[in-house]
């Protein structure tokens, strides 16, 4: 399989926010913007556009994609928009990617963004259309069933305690403090996790990250173009996806397989044989803070069961051995769906190029992954990049 | 760049632009209503919900028994056609304490989802239910529990013929 070598060259980003004065196409405009000019790029240079965004449901509008066309610069140009729940971000990275690895395209814009304060009284509404509609709907399910479920399954299958995660929450709104876009960002104690309201037992409201408005955009290259642009492309080394069934209630819920053939073809398309010293920053998806935990085992960057140790521990904190969302993650920056994951393609290129400010983490760090999950928990979307 | 870049763009808006009139908003609440054909697996599944039975079915090549039952089996990728009466028995594979509704708004009474996997299906697979007649401290995963039925004449045809599972 004959593909050219990709690089990300750019990216910006808006705040995330609770609810946001701009509209998702100005959101959309303000990120895209952000990223060209990050690159001193034009819009001219920009060959095709790959964009990521929730269903429709979420915002009332129908197509999405058209209607944040002009934000996200897309007019006259070949574009695209991709959707896998919440695993969008990272996989519309991987659009933008094969947009330009095939060698159809010299030059790609990825945008993701997310409006979710316009739907009343709460997002959660828009979501229970992923439920079966006859053998599920009908018992009156709310969102937070799933994740509940699927956090106790793995809890019990374990043994792993409720403030053995709650350390992930408070590490992550903690790195948040140093993310100027961040939403969440506090100090708080396992003590807090713990005594916050229970929603659906195990999740309590400090094991959730919020519903925000914002968008983030990144520019990718073909290897002669981004040598160009900058000194210091930061190369997508490999790209891995995969989809496991949408009948739910079947399947095993304490461990996430499909993240598992998602990071091994990425890791096997990089030529990573040993994940847990070949890759120096991890940005995993962090809906929730058990989610951080259950993916690096997905990831096989910890055994099964075992990643709260390793957070406890403080391997994973900004200044560990491997350290894990340094943004602050969803639970900290925020949690705009598709933006959310292309959040942690961002962070991890700022990473690899020694441009987090605070952020930083120690070791000039020459390669990292950024990972998402979503559709009915059941897909999960890996990139790794590379200096 | 994001350490060189002071001002990110974005307009966060707090309740008090709201309160003060400065932010402009225009509503709309659809009205949406569909009307879903429950398809040829599904179709034979609520009858026997009906009927106050659990089918499943099986696939005739590599033995997995499902349910809800359909008409593909997701491994082989073959018909699955051998239909198969399961117990109304099985055992909590999860379960959560739910105290909100559907819009995050407060629940007076918490609910009890669980995962329940059907005794004469596959190991692992499972439904999604309601526990009840169980203090919500009391339940585990592994807890066998039995279907609770509406009587007959107030059957549906639906999954909430069943109300809802309770320990056995
Ligand atoms: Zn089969």
């Amino acid at each position: 399989m004959a593909m050219r070598k990709v690089a990300v060259v750019g990216a910006g980003m808006t705040k995330f926010m609770r609810r946001a004065q701009e509209t998702g196409r100005e959101l959309a405009f303000q990120a895209s913007r952000m990223a060209l000019d990050s690159c001193e790029m034009t819009l001219d240079d920009i060959d095709a556009v790959a964009l990521g965004t929730a269903p429709d449901a979420f915002d009332g509008l129908h197509m999405k994609g058209e209607y944040l066309s002009d934000g996200a610069g897309a007019w006259h140009k070949p574009y695209m928009r991709c959707y896998v729940g919440g695993g969008t971000g990272v996989f519309a990275a991987i659009q933008g990617w094969y947009h330009v690895a095939s060698g159809l395209f010299d030059t790609c814009l990825v945008v993701c963004e997310e409006k979710m304060s316009s739907c009343m009284p709460h997002p959660q509404g828009a979501f229970l259309t992923i439920f079966d509609h006859t053998t599920e709907r009908a018992l009156k399910p709310n969102l937070i069933w799933i994740f509940a479920l699927e956090m106790n399954r793995y809890m019990t299958m374990h043994g792993i305690e409720k403030k053995d995660i709650a350390l992930v929450a408070v590490k992550n709104k903690r790195n948040a403090l140093d993310h100027p876009c961040a939403q969440l960002a506090a100090n708080i104690t396992v003590e807090d996790v713990l005594n916050s309201e229970v929603l659906a037992w195990p999740v309590q409201r400090l094991d959730i990250s919020p519903t925000s408005d914002g968008a983030v955009a990144i520019v990718m290259a073909a290897e002669h173009v981004a040598k160009r642009i900058t000194d210091k492309p930061a190369w997508v080394r490999g790209v891995g996806w995969s989809l496991d069934t949408a009948y739910w209630t079947s399947r095993d819920l304490y461990y996430p397989k499909y993240v598992e053939y998602a990071a091994r073809m990425a890791y096997d398309m990089a030529g990573i044989t040993e994940p847990r010293k070949e890759i120096h920053v991890v940005e995993p998806y962090d809906p929730f803070d058990y989610k951080e935990l259950h993916h690096l085992e997905g990831l096989l960057l910890a055994d099964k069961g075992d990643a709260p140790r390793l957070t406890a521990e403080g391997v994973t904190a900004r200044d560990g051995n491997m350290p894990v969302c340094p943004s602050g993650g969803m639970l900290g920056v925020g949690n705009p769906i598709a933006a959310a994951g292309l959040m942690k393609i961002s962070e991890i290129f700022w990473q690899l190029r020694g441009e987090a400010g605070k952020r930083q983490v120690p070791g000039q760090p020459k390669t990292g992954l950024a990972q998402s999950w979503g559709d009915l928990m059941q897909v999960g979307c890996v990139m790794i990049l590379g200096v | 760049m994001s350490a060189n870049v002071e001002n990110f763009p974005g307009t966060p808006l707090s309740q008090a632009d709201f309160d003060e009139g400065k932010i402009l908003t225009t509503h709309w609440k659809p009205k949406l209503e569909y009307g879903w054909d429950a398809g040829v697996a599904i179709s034979r599944y609520l009858a026997e919900l009906k009927n106050g039975r659990i089918i499943g079915i099986k696939c005739s090549r590599c033995r997995s028994t499902v349910v809800p039952p359909r008409v593909v089996c997701e491994w082989c990728w073959e018909p699955m056609d051998d239909w198969v009466y399961l117990k109304d028995t099985g055992t909590v594979n999860t379960f959560s304490i739910c105290y909100i509704r559907w819009d995050a708004s407060r629940a007076k009474e918490p609910q009890i989802p669980a995962v329940i996997e059907i005794d004469g299906a596959s190991k692992g697979a499972g439904i999604l239910h309601l526990l009840d007649e169980v203090n919500a401290d009391d339940v585990t995963i592994g807890m066998k529990v039995q279907a609770v039925w509406k009587p007959a004449d107030e059957r549906t045809g639906a999954i909430t013929d069943i109300r809802y599972f309770k320990p056995t």
